[in-house]
């Protein structure tokens, strides 16, 4: 019964906020996401013809491009890491084990918890999931099942460590022994769903543009997830190195440089397998009869200056260990993912309509995708400031 | 191996198993019910005999209790328009080396539709009878938009409790025994209700039996795998702002190979990745 008190002491605690309040950070992100909150209210009561800029033409705009196609790429860290880590055994990564699940799980609370203000009919968000209608042979109803499953697991993956937080030592010691099944069950939704997202374009053949659309995509999808997953690991492992080193013991601190190397080189591997493969494909599709033209431009300027040159940058920057050529390279292929994502949702889908009628978001979709992303910084920087997310964990 | 270890693998087999109804099992594609299934039932437009009376377009909105446009406004075809949420049906003018034709456009009811294939909550049905409809178990996902590669489905993005508007081939009319109200109302014969087999086969006998006449196609026969909306016309299809480039493939079909690998990596993934992981372990380690 103590216990039970001091525990709840403890977590009362821990929710106030640690620190200075008025930081130029919170100053200038706090309004902008009570104004984003505004918008969401407003995108509810009105629908979603009142905030975004959608239309018969394109169903789907940046909510949809940013936080679905792109932001979970972005996030396939998480599941890179622990099946380095916790199936492969490679201790190396240890150090960042946990950081990468964390960002992992909270890209899909947040951003598939933020295609709720997408759906249309929003109420029956859960009919996929309860219900007789399952629509089993729709690749959007296995994203969907895929997201929740998947979001369980990197939950499950992260329990230990809120379990350690709240010195919960046989809750933790039950969450150890069903680590590595949960992990592979995590990699396999994983695979399945990063590669889903591909399959998504596959039925809209002949409204995406040639160079693009093909049945190599679920395939093209998922090696992006795992160096997009990675060249985010770098970028945001470098910032929260900087802004949380009051939170990174010297032993990890020390093992940074070594392991940003090594995230850099497991990024080059998959990227050239990336470029392998989109070269191919394009040979498939005799992509030259369509090269000399805007959006011929367009695919060299995605492939070339946010493919191959961040690869080749890469390349050489390892061979240097030069980092900051590291981060920039890593910067540049994360651009490079969003936007090959954004062509599958609005720019090279229907490339054939004039610009008139063409979408192009609005500033209030803009203002909610930040609100979402800085929402999810202040939840990231809330937890890492109190559980032990920078600690190499011992082996058991 | 443990025998931990070993029921430990078996269990997370078992989930799998278990799991893989679920997660994603193509159960639709192309098959229909054995048995008695009835024929799918189709329209043929014939687009020789369209005057352009909008008759269609009036009739339609009067009978799903949407707002009646007023169909003596000729300057309508000025532009080309699409169907929307307030008009399932619309009448576009083409000018032609033939002279000027009128199409109808609307949902053509493919027979294998790429939104039915997309909705991940069924709330679009392909009716036994060939009627592709919408019901309100709909999450908004605008996926069957995203995908439909004739562009029907029309949001109401303008509205809190949106819906989502096609034409359903007056799927409620049929129920009661009355043939579409577009049909009803057409005054020249353009368009013919009935069974999709029937209305080819008079299709076929009006080419063969006029050949000047008609442009030898039916736009609609083997199009995305054949739709119950069926058209003729004397000039070529393109002329008349048809897609000819969308292949006879139904648009499921793409899908479906994607649809196909995933039970594969459901057994396949768990079981290499435990092998991995006991190759890899250390020695010593009792993890």
């Amino acid at each position: 019964m103590n216990e039970r008190k001091n525990l709840i002491k403890f977590i009362l605690s821990e929710l106030k906020p640690k620190g200075p309040i008025f930081t130029p950070f919170n100053v200038i992100t706090a309004p902008i996401i009570l104004i984003g909150l505004i918008i969401i209210i407003l995108r509810f009561l009105k629908g979603l013809g009142a905030v975004t800029n959608l239309s018969q033409e394109f169903p789907w705009g940046l909510w949809i491009a940013f936080d679905v196609m792109t932001g979970i790429p972005w996030a396939g860290g998480a599941f890179c890491m622990v099946f380095l880590v916790y199936v492969m055994h490679f201790d190396k990564y240890k150090p960042i084990v946990r950081a990468a699940v964390l960002s992992g799980l909270l890209a899909y609370s947040f951003y598939a918890g933020a295609l709720i203000l997408d759906l249309g009919r929003w109420w029956n968000a859960l009919n996929p999931f309860i219900g007789n209608k399952f629509g089993f042979q729709s690749v959007l109803w296995l994203i969907a099942f895929h997201f929740l499953l998947y979001t369980i697991c990197a939950f499950l993956e992260f329990a230990p460590i809120i379990a350690e937080w709240l010195s919960l030592e046989t809750i933790r010691k039950l969450l150890h022994s069903i680590r590595i099944p949960v992990v592979i069950l995590g990699v396999t939704l994983s695979t399945l769903h990063q590669s889903g997202i591909g399959a998504l374009t596959l039925m809209a053949k002949g409204k995406i543009h040639p160079l693009w659309w093909s049945e190599f995509t679920p395939i093209l999808f998922f090696l992006q997830s795992i160096f997009g997953g990675m060249s985010m690991l770098i970028f945001e492992g470098s910032i929260s190195h900087r802004v949380f080193s009051y939170r990174i013991p010297e032993e990890v601190h020390e093992k940074h440089h070594s392991i940003l190397i090594g995230l850099a080189r497991g990024c080059a591997g998959a990227l050239f397998a990336y470029l392998a493969l989109k070269f191919s494909v394009f040979i498939h599709v005799h992509g030259w009869e369509y090269i000399i033209s805007k959006m011929g431009g367009w695919y060299l300027v995605e492939v070339i200056g946010f493919g191959l040159i961040p690869l080749i940058m890469l390349v050489s920057a390892v061979r240097q260990e030069n980092i900051e050529v590291i981060r920039i390279a890593a910067f540049l292929i994360m651009l490079g993912i969003l936007i090959a994502r954004f062509n599958y949702v609005f720019i090279a889908y229907k490339w054939y309509l004039p610009l008139s009628e063409r979408y192009y978001p609005s500033w209030m979709e803009i203002w909610t995708t930040a609100t979402i992303v800085l929402t999810e910084i202040w939840i990231l920087r809330w937890i890492i400031n109190r559980m032990p997310v920078y600690v190499i964990e011992k082996e058991e | 191996m443990k025998r931990r270890d070993f029921l430990k693998a078996l269990g997370i087999g078992l989930t799998g198993i278990a799991f893989r109804p679920l997660l994603g099992k193509a159960q639709i594609f192309g098959r229909r019910e054995e048995g008695e299934s009835p024929e799918f039932m189709g329209i043929l437009v014939d687009t020789t005999r369209c005057i352009g009376c909008r008759a269609c377009e009036a009739a339609c909105a009067e009978s799903h209790g949407l707002p009646v446009p007023d169909i003596e406004d000729t300057s309508v075809f000025n532009t080309r328009r699409k169907p929307t949420t307030q008009q399932l049906t619309v009448v576009n003018r083409f000018e032609t080396e033939k002279g000027e034709v009128f199409v109808k456009t609307q949902c053509m009811h493919c027979n294998q539709p790429a939104c039915v294939t997309a909705c991940l909550v069924k709330a679009f049905k392909k009716q036994v009878y060939g009627h592709v409809t919408w019901d309100k178990n709909c999450m908004g996902c605008r996926f069957c938009m995203y995908v439909c590669p004739f562009d029907i489905p029309k949001f109401e993005y303008e509205k809190a409790v949106p819906e989502m508007k096609k034409c359903d081939l007056c799927w409620d009319r049929f129920k009661r025994g009355m043939i579409p109200a577009c049909v009803e109302a057409c005054p020249q014969e353009a368009l013919i209700f009935g069974k999709r087999r029937d209305l080819l086969h008079e299709a076929k006998t009006r080419i063969y039996k006029d050949p000047d006449r008609y442009y030898p196609h039916i736009y609609g026969e083997n199009e995305v795998g054949g739709t119950s909306f069926m058209y003729l016309s004397k000039v070529p299809f393109e002329q008349i702002g048809f897609r000819t480039d969308l292949g006879n493939t139904p648009y499921s079909k793409y899908e479906k190979i994607f649809i196909d690998v995933v039970d594969l990596i459901f057994i396949l993934w768990p079981v290499t990745m435990w092998s991995m992981y006991e190759l890899t372990k250390k020695e010593g380690s009792n993890e």
